[in-house]
C-alpha cells in the first residue's frame, strides 16, 4: 500500500473501496475453501482477465506479485514431498490468485480510500470504537514502513563505516532510538496538524 | 495580522535553562529568530502553537492563552519542521495535502478543489500521485509548506525549514515562504532568507540579545559568532 496506487479512471479503479474490499474479502474466502484444481484454475484465469480493463502497468502487477512467486520457489517441492502434487498445486494456486487480488485492490485505490472504507465499516460500532483513530492509526502504520526502512539502511551503512558489520548492538541500538526520535516527531507533527486528541 | 505576546516566559529542560525570561510582542508580517544552536530559538518558536509549554510565563495568540486553548491557537497557526519526513503522514503527495483537511469536516467537493488549487500553487500538481517518501529534499519541504497552508492558517511558524536542503532546493523553499500572504515567523540559520523581513529577533542563551530590523539585528547576529 505504500505508494504503490496507480490512478485510473477504469472501472476497477471507479469502484468503492468498501465493494472492492468486500468482493476481496469474499473472493479469498472463496479461493482458500476450494480444494478443486480445475475450479482454482478457473479463477485464476478469471482473475488475470480481472487486470485487463484496469489497464495497469505489467512492471507494477508483477511487482506486486512477484515476492510471492520467491515463497513459493521453496514452499511447493516441500508441499510435493510431504502431501503430493496435486496439494503443492492447490496451495501454490490459492496464494498466487489471492496475492493477485489484492495486488489489484491495492494498485487500484488510493489508501485514503481505505482508510474512508474502513471508518464506514466502523461507523456501527462508534460507541465502542473511535473509527477516526483507527484510520490514523492505519495511515501511520503505513508511514512508518519506509520511514523505519531509511532509518536501518543509514544505520547499516554506519555500522559498515565504522566497520562493525556483525554486531547487532551497533544495529540495534541506533535503529530504536532513532525509531522512538522519529515517533516523537511524527506526534509533535500530528499535533502541529490538529491531531492533537 | 495576529498578536503574538510572550510574557517573561522562561523553559528549561533539567538544569539546562531554554529561554530565559522572554517578553515579545509580534504584529510584523514578517519576523526572524536567529541564534546559535541550544540558543533557545526553536523553543519560542515552538511555544507560538503549543508544542513546549512554557515553565512559566504566558504565550498568547491573538489573545489565546496557548497552554488553555491550545487546540483553538493550532487552528490559527500552520507548522513547517526542519525535517519534513517528520511531518508528511500519508503514502502519496495529494493524500498527504488532503489529510490535514479531514479535521476541518470540509464537502468532499471544497476539500478536493482545495487540495488542487493548492498543490497547484506549489508546483505539485504533477506529483500528486507519487509516494511522498520519494521525493526530493525540497519537493518534501514544499509538500510540508503545502499541507500547512491548505487549511489556510493566519500564520505560519517555520523552524529552520532549509537548513537540510541543497542551496538551489533552499532557494526554492525561500522563494515560496517569501511569497506567502500569511503572518510568518521563521527560525532560521540562512540569514538571506531573512533580509527582506520586517524584523529580526537574535537569541542567546536563552535570552533576546538584539530585536531590530534586519540589517543592524543579522550585524549583531554576526559578531556575536565571530
Amino acid at each position: 500500500m505504500i505508494g504503490v496506487y496507480h490512478p485510473g479512471d477504469s472501472l476497477v479503479h471507479r469502484t468503492p473501496a468498501l465493494v472492492k474490499l468486500g468482493l476481496l474479502a469474499a473472493a479469498v474466502t472463496v479461493v482458500a475453501l476450494q480444494g478443486s484444481l480445475i475450479a482454482l484454475g478457473i479463477a485464476a484465469v478469471a482473475t488475470a482477465l480481472l487486470f485487463l480493463p484496469a489497464r495497469l502497468p505489467p512492471a507494477a502487477v508483477w511487482g506486486q506479485i512477484a515476492p510471492v512467486l520467491w515463497l513459493l520457489v521453496f514452499a511447493v517441492p516441500v508441499q510435493w514431498l510431504f502431501a503430493g502434487w496435486e496439494a503443492a498445486a492447490t496451495m501454490g494456486l490459492r496464494l498466487v490468485i489471492a496475492v493477485a487480488l489484492a495486488a489489484l485492490y491495492t494498485l487500484t485505490t488510493p489508501v485514503t480510500a481505505t482508510l474512508d472504507a474502513m471508518q464506514m465499516l466502523l461507523r456501527p460500532f462508534r460507541r465502542w470504537i473511535d473509527a477516526d483513530r483507527v484510520g490514523l492509526a492505519l495511515a501511520l502504520a503505513i508511514r512508518c514502513v519506509p520511514l523505519l526502512a531509511e532509518i536501518v539502511r543509514e544505520v547499516l551503512e554506519a555500522r559498515k563505516a565504522r566497520g562493525a558489520e556483525g554486531s547487532v548492538v551497533a544495529l540495534a541500538v541506533p535503529v530504536i532510538v532513532r525509531a522512538l526520535q522519529t515517533a516523537d516527531h511524527l506526534g509533535e507533527a500530528l499535533i502541529a496538524r490538529g491531531f492533537d486528541d | 495580522m495576529s498578536r503574538i505576546e510572550f510574557d517573561r516566559v522562561s523553559h528549561d529542560f533539567g538544569a539546562e535553562q531554554i529561554v530565559d525570561g522572554v517578553s515579545l510582542t509580534l504584529t510584523e508580517h514578517r519576523v526572524g529568530i536567529v541564534g546559535a544552536n541550544g540558543s533557545g530559538k526553536s523553543t519560542l518558536a515552538r511555544m507560538i502553537n503549543g508544542l513546549v509549554t512554557p515553565k512559566s510565563g504566558r504565550v498568547e495568540v491573538d489573545g489565546l492563552d496557548v497552554a488553555r486553548r491550545g487546540r483553538e491557537v493550532r487552528r490559527r497557526v500552520g507548522f513547517v519542521f526542519t525535517n519534513a519526513d517528520n511531518q508528511i503522514v500519508m503514502p502519496t503527495v495529494r493524500e498527504d495535502v488532503a489529510f490535514t483537511l479531514r479535521r476541518h469536516k470540509l464537502p468532499a467537493e471544497d476539500a478536493a478543489a482545495r487540495v488542487e488549487a493548492t498543490l497547484e500553487r506549489f508546483g505539485l500538481t504533477a506529483l500528486a500521485d507519487r509516494p511522498a517518501h520519494r521525493l526530493s529534499g525540497g519537493q518534501k519541504q514544499l509538500l510540508a509548506l503545502a499541507s500547512v497552508l491548505v487549511a489556510d492558517p493566519a500564520l505560519v511558524v517555520a523552524d529552520e525549514p532549509t537548513t537540510l536542503l541543497d542551496a538551489r532546493n533552499a532557494r526554492l523553499v525561500s522563494e515560496h515562504f517569501a511569497a506567502l500572504e500569511q503572518q510568518l515567523v521563521v527560525v532560521s540559520h540562512q540569514l538571506e532568507l531573512l533580509d527582506e523581513f520586517d524584523r529580526v529577533i537574535v537569541m542567546e542563551a536563552g535570552r533576546v540579545v538584539a530585536d531590530d530590523a534586519p540589517g543592524p539585528a543579522l550585524a549583531t547576529y554576526r559578531a556575536l559568532i565571530g
